[in-house]
């Protein structure tokens, strides 16, 4: 009998524990209702946006110290891969999904891919501080990249430097920002072969910095000491702007793209919350921080 | 052995029954330590024969990996003209997708050809020092040295070529980028010299001190001996140094990636001199290394085609391909040429 108490006794003070511990889960995440109590989002994908994901995710922790997200990058191509196999919560992409890899993600995991639009980037063309040149039209850009382009050397755009030929700093052949150059400045045509293909953003602005008639492109938060922006005209005629935050919002600026997060499916709450936190005033002043744009005007 | 043990038997037999239990408890404790030895020794033969077959089993099966996820390439985009003739490499192209690896393989062929006049003589030169002319201390100091120049990571090479031969090579020869020919050639030429400088110096070591004493002997000064003498008794395992060498010098990836400027274009042209190694070129390891992780790995559809966009990711698997038909002939001949010393001997 008195047995049979004790462990009636034991077996309600263990259902009692693991009610409260519901309950604290449950209050931990801000009135989420499913979340677990130590959420972790893996967000993975754009070279791009590597830097503005990696600080979204510092902030977001002081905000919200119940969830961490680890944040990797590799390129938008294997962001997008990773979470058409389902590993990652999130892809950071600074291209439109595909239709080949939308079909994928839905062969794979049975989800649509939702994309949630998170930022603007202005794609800026870099030369060495030292260089004269001071604006370029999309036309003569094409010339200097693009496939059967006739403009080789500095003496064609009238620039004089002790080095004659255009030495081009591109991106590796599957980067978002490859591919944004490739549609939006190229027309879809090839790129010149005997370009320099880096493999980082960064490496593009620090090869030019160390490159006297060096040119390359790549996003406008790049930006270090030793190199400047060249001004971009849409057309020959039209003003050429520097990208800077207001051209861009102002769509003056003609080399802007937007920058994706992409979730399979509706996202389970505590990423929801991360995703809306980012699009709110906070998240998108961190945006301004890293050097990108707002995708909401902020006061 | 068998004798005595038979004799101590019969003499157990005839004695009282304690002495014959005795004697049965030892035979049979001999009898399980034999079977206890024998089935250790069993344990650790098959264990170390398993290691050796691991090592086959695992360059097969990475062997076979390669060719499956290469092979469809063969079946739907492959023309030796297209593939190895022309140096248009456009993967990911979306109006003409073009697969030429003339101009990787020119990179790597020119990245090999500089770094082996710089290592060869270099590596060659100081296995001899080490080898015929040093004293003891210092050949252990140097040995150690070189070992560390071995143990140093290729991005950390790389990263010297980018920051380092850079800004060097610009001031120097006034071309406009330092990542080019020169400077890869340079920093694997170092990255080789361990290789080449420990196997030539084993097959020097290798010469008998004879024939060295009966050089001595003949009035040849230490120079003399190890030229005419003891180098040509060598000359395979130094041939079979250099080869390895080699080898180092066309797998090299993170090196060459950072060195090299990663640029698609013929180093060699018809006009003077040729081989101009201030340009800036692209290897064929570099290239897998810089798209593969973005390359998708796509499935057939329903009529057994792959989609165009799986070509590029198939493409760099034919590079593999490639990569490894260079690298194991040119061990291969460095096997049969280390074979070919022994037998002699």
């Amino acid at each position: 009998m008195r047995r049979e108490f004790t462990v009636t006794a034991v077996g309600l003070s263990c259902v009692a524990l693991l009610l409260a511990g519901c309950g604290k889960g449950g209050n931990g995440a801000g009135g989420a209702p499913a979340a677990p109590r130590k959420a972790v989002i893996a967000a993975c994908g754009s070279d791009t946006m590597v830097n503005l994901a990696q600080m979204w995710a510092e902030e977001y922790h002081k905000v919200c110290p119940d969830v961490s997200v680890e944040v990797s990058g590799g390129g938008s191509g294997v962001g997008i891969r990773d979470l058409a196999t389902g590993i990652i919560d999130l892809a950071d992409s600074s291209r439109d999904i595909s239709a080949s890899e939308r079909e994928q993600a839905k062969q794979n995991t049975g989800k649509e891919p939702k994309e949630w639009r998170v930022a603007y980037d202005g794609i800026a063309v870099y030369v060495h501080k030292d260089n004269p040149l001071e604006s370029l039209t999309t036309e003569q850009l094409a010339a200097i990249y693009g496939e059967g382009g006739t403009i080789e050397r500095w003496s064609q755009l009238g620039v004089k430097l002790p080095n004659d030929d255009i030495i081009r700093i591109s991106r590796q052949n599957n980067s978002g920002t490859y591919v944004y150059f490739r549609e939006h400045v190229l027309g879809k045509k090839d790129f010149k072969l005997g370009s320099r293909d880096m493999s980082g953003s960064k490496d593009v602005v620090e090869l030019v910095a160390r490159t006297p008639g060096g040119i390359g492109y790549s996003g406008m938060g790049y930006k270090i000491a030793d190199v400047k922006f060249v001004k971009i005209a849409a057309k020959a005629g039209e003003l050429a702007v520097d990208p800077t935050i207001a051209n861009v919002h102002d769509k003056l600026y003609s080399l802007a793209r937007p920058l994706f997060m992409y979730t399979l499916g509706e996202p389970p709450a505590h990423v929801k919350s991360y995703l809306d936190w980012i699009l709110s005033p906070a998240g998108q002043r961190i945006v301004e921080q890293a050097g990108y744009v707002p995708v909401v005007a902020l006061p | 052995m068998a004798e005595s043990h038979r004799n101590g038997r019969s003499a157990a037999g005839k004695g009282s029954i304690n002495d014959r239990f005795h004697a049965e408890l030892a035979r049979r404790n001999t009898w399980l330590r034999r079977l206890t030895r024998n089935l250790t020794e069993r344990t650790i033969v098959s264990l170390i024969t398993l290691c050796g077959i691991a090592a086959i089993l695992f360059v097969f099966s990475i062997f076979l990996f390669i060719f499956r996820e290469g092979f469809p390439f063969f079946r739907q985009a492959f023309s030796v003209r297209g593939f190895f003739l022309s140096m248009e490499w456009h993967p990911t192209s979306e109006v003409n997708p073009r697969f030429g690896i003339l101009a990787l393989l020119c990179g790597t062929l020119s990245v090999t050809l500089v770094s082996m006049a710089l290592a060869v003589p270099f590596g060659l030169g100081t296995a001899v020092f080490i080898s015929e002319f040093s004293s003891r201390r210092v050949r252990e100091a140097l040995k150690i040295v070189i070992e560390f120049l071995a143990a140093i990571p290729s991005v950390v090479w790389g990263f010297v070529g980018l920051m380092v031969l850079n800004p060097i090579i610009i001031r120097l020869t006034g071309c406009p980028i330092g990542l080019n020919v020169l400077n890869a050639g340079i920093i694997v030429g170092l990255m080789s010299v361990p290789i080449i400088v420990s196997i030539a110096e084993d097959a020097l070591r290798a010469v008998p001190d004879g024939y060295r004493e009966a050089a001595a002997a003949m009035g040849a000064t230490r120079w003399q001996a190890a030229y005419r003498v003891v180098l040509p008794a060598a000359r395979s395992g130094l041939l079979a140094a250099v080869l390895l060498g080699v080898g180092r010098a066309v797998g090299e990836t993170m090196a060459t990636l950072m060195a090299t400027g990663h640029s698609i274009h013929l180093p060699f042209n018809a006009s003077f001199p040729f081989f101009h190694v201030l340009d800036s070129v692209r290897t064929l390891t570099a290239t897998i290394a810089a798209e593969l992780g973005e390359a998708p790995r796509l499935h057939p559809g329903p009529d057994g085609l792959y989609p165009p966009g799986a070509l590029h990711y198939q493409s760099l698997f034919v590079i593999g391909m490639v990569l490894f038909a260079i690298t194991s002939t040119i061990n291969l001949v460095a096997d049969f040429i280390v074979k070919g010393i022994r037998k002699r001997r």
